[in-house]
């Protein structure tokens, strides 16, 4: 038992729990969406990234074409390779772990290990939070297909209600300062100007755009938008330590 | 069936970003402009899809009941509402503002 006396362990778990419960709403509006139950597990075993899981079915929902959704899903994982290259930097992770780690390479989990300042502590955070979340958020997922196949009519239910609110939940925790309001509020703009001319799924595709040549052309902090969904640190101390700050380059 | 296809591409492409942080060389990744287009292109998707989720269908703008689960949502959130509470009441309102006649 004596991991469980480690901190980083124990954030792990719970925010495990946190994240693995929401995957019950990916998985009932996976299933509204119109995608089947084994294509809304193949999203969570295989992808297994809850902004670009919902990113796909999000574009499918709103009648965007497969292009589409894969491209949506896509951009948004392009952080994930940032943090694969601080936590390889942290970990130092060899062999087979690598493959492993990469797959468990998301917000919460690098949010859990960077937090961390001791090194064994870095390790036990990610594998704990990695691990975890990766075992929860597929056991709710299955559940949240299975009830929500049985829902009938889902706009009765006002699933398309929680779509909205999922993303609005998403994109939330991101929105620390004046300048993440600007991009989130002109890509919002450029969405809604660019439905009535384009196929759907396309105009967030527009927006991916329009954010990376902001991004390009700015000079705000280098880890803007890379908040986690759940952030570990909520409760601990306010406005935590953030994966950019820890420095990977130092260690390298 | 195609759906499948592009599904499985798209998990074959992130689990090609996730590698792409471990092999290649951290000096090629360290470009801060990567971190902000990585971020702030986070930022934009999310936006987006929040705002195409509430008032597009297909190629057409509307506002419905959506809109009740977007200001729920939002409320929810400034309280430090947990996701899956967020989520509920971005449901439940819609449902109710639908079953008040509010498509």
């Amino acid at each position: 038992m004596t991991l469980l006396a480690s901190p980083a362990v124990r954030m792990g778990i719970s925010i495990s729990i946190a994240t693995g419960l929401y995957g019950v709403s990916f998985g009932a509006l996976s299933v509204t969406s119109g995608l089947d139950f084994w294509q809304t597990m193949a999203l969570s075993l295989l992808l297994f990234s809850g902004g670009s899981q919902f990113a796909f079915i999000g574009v499918v929902a709103g009648g965007g074409s497969g292009i589409a959704a894969m491209s949506a899903a896509t951009l948004l994982g392009m952080r994930n390779g940032i943090y694969g290259m601080q936590l390889n930097a942290l970990l130092h992770p060899t062999g087979w772990r690598k493959y492993v780690a990469a797959q468990l390479t998301i917000d919460e989990s690098t949010a859990t290990s960077s937090g961390q300042t001791d090194p064994a502590e870095q390790r036990r955070g990610f594998w704990a939070a990695g691990i975890g979340i990766y075992l929860l958020w597929n056991l709710f997922t299955a559940i949240g297909a299975l009830a929500g196949s049985g829902l009938g009519d889902p706009k009765q239910w006002g699933l398309d209600g929680a779509a909205v609110a999922a993303f609005l939940g998403l994109l939330w925790p991101r929105l620390k300062g004046r300048e993440p309001v600007a991009i989130a509020a002109v890509c919002a703009v450029a969405t809604v100007v660019a439905v009535p001319f384009v196929p759907a799924g396309v105009p967030i595709l527009v927006a991916a755009v329009v954010a990376a040549v902001i991004g390009w052309f700015s000079h705000g902090r280098s880890d803007e938008g890379l908040e986690p969904d759940v952030d570990p640190f909520r409760e601990r101390h306010h406005g935590a330590q953030r994966a950019g700050e820890t420095g990977p380059g130092a260690t390298e | 069936m195609s759906l499948w296809i592009w599904l499985l591409i798209a998990c074959a492409l992130a689990y090609a970003w996730k590698l792409v942080g471990y092999f290649v060389p951290a000096r090629l990744l360290e470009d801060p402009r990567m971190s902000r287009v990585a971020g702030t292109m986070t930022i934009g998707l999310l936006a987006s899809l929040t705002v195409v989720n509430t008032f597009a269908t297909g190629q057409s703008l509307a506002a419905d009941a959506r809109v009740g689960a977007l200001v729920a949502a939002a409320i929810a959130l400034a309280l430090r509402a947990p996701f899956l509470v967020v989520v509920l009441a971005g449901a439940g309102t819609a449902a109710l503002l639908r079953s008040l006649g509010w498509s």
